[in-house]
């Protein structure tokens, strides 16, 4: 059964493991996630579990999400979202501790928005001189190829929106889990800003 | 916050003038040793669990800086040689001077 948990990115600091070498880490606000829904391979087609995490105003919820609480009893969350694959019961709570120090983990959130970018910072292409009246200095180059085939093929880098979707660090390593500050430390940098809202997945579930 | 216990309570204040010896834990295979590292701190930089400071000497004719983040679990104690007397926080300018004038005023 896959383990996984949605938190907020707070910020990044560094901490001395064991042996004494000083590493970079991400602290993730992993406050507890309720389970308001369950998912059945038999109802719905696919395992999962929505869960509600975040406090929210009682009038900043809508009106169909304000009666999902209202019904469990529960004050109402900001966010509710599902995680596939994950086991629970109505009324449960996942919170931080079901990680342990050492664990690898996937963390996905929308990466930090940068706008419509040229091919240069996008995709890392060449520059073009800047000197001898050069006037190739930013430009993409060549796209294709002639009359044949005539077009150009799909999958073609070139400028376009970048950043803004969903992006996936692979295999971090947990450093630190506090439970009682409903915090999750993780090895190295995680997508988006601060506050962003990040699902970190346990790797190999 | 998880730092706090990362943070190492050192009852020892220097600032950059002053020359200090570092005990640093040096472990070789299986074994650990103390090793002393004594020279002048030229800065204190960062705050909270980020700070470090470096410490330049003269090893063997050659001058080495090395840059300790000041609350490693690997520093066993860090001792105060000798108080200086600088004005300003961050000696850099040590790195040009030779001889006689590559010296920190001790302080009063």
């Amino acid at each position: 059964m896959a383990t996984a948990v949605f938190g907020r990115k707070k910020h990044m600091t560094q901490a001395f493991q064991d042996d004494g070498t000083l590493v970079g880490v991400t602290v993730i606000e992993v406050e507890p996630n309720f389970i308001t829904a369950v998912r059945t391979a038999e109802e719905d087609g696919y395992e999962a579990v929505q869960v509600g995490f975040g406090a929210a105003r009682s009038n900043r919820v809508n009106k169909a999400q304000a009666g999902t609480f209202a019904k469990l009893d529960t004050p109402p969350r900001r966010h509710l979202k599902e995680l596939r694959g994950v086991s629970g019961e109505v009324g449960e709570s996942i919170g931080a501790d079901v990680f342990e120090v050492g664990d690898r983990v996937h963390v996905s959130a929308t990466s930090k928005g940068k706008g419509f970018q040229g091919t240069i910072k996008r995709h890392g292409f060449a520059r073009g001189p800047m000197s001898h009246g050069s006037h190739n200095i930013r430009q993409p180059g060549s796209v294709g190829a002639s009359a044949d085939p005539a077009r150009i093929f799909k999958g073609q880098r070139m400028p376009g929106q970048m950043g803004n979707k969903t992006a996936t660090v692979r295999n971090l390593e947990v450093v630190a889990v506090d439970a009682e500050n409903n915090e999750l430390w993780v090895r190295g940098g995680v997508p988006g800003g601060k506050n962003a809202v990040v699902r970190v997945r346990k790797v190999g579930e | 916050m998880i730092t706090s216990e990362n943070l190492q309570q050192r009852d020892v204040t220097f600032k950059p003038g002053d020359t200090v010896r570092v005990h640093y834990r040096v472990i070789e295979g299986n074994r650990e040793r103390i090793q002393v590292f004594e020279g002048l701190c030229i800065s204190r930089k960062g705050g909270g669990i980020n700070e470090t400071f470096t410490v330049r000497k003269n090893s063997f004719g050659v001058n080495v800086e090395r840059i300790f983040p000041l609350h490693s679990p690997k520093i066993a104690k860090i001792e105060v040689a000798s108080r200086g007397a600088v004005r300003r926080a961050k000696l850099y300018y040590i790195r040009d001077k030779v001889g006689k004038k590559s010296r920190v005023k001790k302080a009063k």
